[in-house]
């Protein structure tokens, strides 16, 4: 019963958050109701007896990524009002029917027991001696090992992609609605005369 | 009353759904990227919730590779973005970058 309550309470608080990300205008509100979902899926998760789980996403998913998301947002200072004015015609129209339409597929997944596998023998939830952690690095050491090699490498990837992307491309920019232009003369000095420069006397 | 399966799968559906028309009506791109965090996370509750009820500890070991991708999307996702709004100071929506628009 008490398992009732928390499920409930915390699936009204995500789902609640989880339309706040969609519908609020200002996108450091959003991030702040994307931290409120993901924590109440860890309470989730806790309810489901996967406590690693639960602890990483409060840790790597609020705590990393979010703040990731913040850091860009203040960096870039986009927290401006963003226009609700329809671009592309019948875009939210559509775009609801097609939600009602992936709804009723998923929910109809959800509510037939299609995975019925017989239950693992080897790597049971609490199988076996230790906890909920070292279960799972079992799990990631042994069954996993490969797959989470290539992951070390994805991870490279990805830091040597954020790397080279944010850094400066010496490219003027093709928007400059700043007036200011010490940007462009501070790394001028290798790419020669920049656009603004040329153009500006 | 019991807490069954059926209950935590329904919400991811859900979750995901919102994710899914979130990032179909959204134009700012960062709110489009916390769309994607939200569908993978209800991606992560469905993991868990079989991994609970068919019992096997993989279920839980499979959102930890979930977690890296997403890590990995939002690091290079989110320099694109700085790169893009570097470019264009005015600020950039969905809308603005559609250089690949034929």
């Amino acid at each position: 019963m008490v398992e009732f309550v928390i499920f409930f309470l915390m699936a009204a608080v995500a789902l609640g958050a989880g339309l706040g990300v969609v519908l609020a205008r200002n996108p450091v509100h959003s991030a702040l109701l994307l931290v409120t979902v993901l924590i109440a899926i860890a309470v989730m998760f806790l309810l489901q007896d996967a406590q690693l789980v639960a602890a990483v996403q409060v840790i790597v998913y609020a705590g990393a990524i979010v703040v990731l998301f913040l850091f860009v947002i203040m960096l870039l200072g986009v927290d401006q009002i963003e226009s609700m004015r329809e671009t592309v015609r019948f875009q939210r129209p559509a775009a609801l029917a097609l939600g009602v339409i992936a709804l009723a597929e998923v929910l109809f997944l959800a509510g037939h027991h299609w995975a019925t596998g017989a239950k693992s023998a080897s790597s049971g939830l609490h199988a076996g001696a230790g906890g909920n952690i070292e279960r799972v690095a079992r799990s990631l050491f042994t069954d996993y090992l490969w797959p989470f090699e290539v992951t070390s490498v994805l991870l490279v990837v990805a830091v040597i992609g954020g790397v080279v992307l944010a850094r400066r491309s010496g490219l003027p920019p093709d928007v400059d609605l700043s007036e200011g232009g010490e940007e462009d003369v501070a790394r001028g000095e290798d790419t020669g005369p920049t656009a603004d420069e040329v153009t500006t006397p | 009353m019991k807490l069954t399966d059926t209950y935590f799968l329904t919400f991811g559906a859900l979750l995901f759904t919102i994710g899914a028309v979130g990032l179909l009506v959204r134009r700012n791109v960062l709110v489009m990227f916390m769309c994607v965090e939200l569908m993978l996370n209800a991606v992560n509750v469905t993991f868990v919730t079989f991994a609970k009820s068919l019992d096997d500890i993989r279920g839980q070991a499979i959102v930890f590779f979930v977690l890296v991708v997403a890590a990995a999307e939002v690091a290079v996702g989110l320099a694109i973005i700085v790169a893009i709004f570097r470019r264009r100071r005015g600020g950039a929506t969905a809308d603005d970058i559609d250089l690949l628009r034929g």
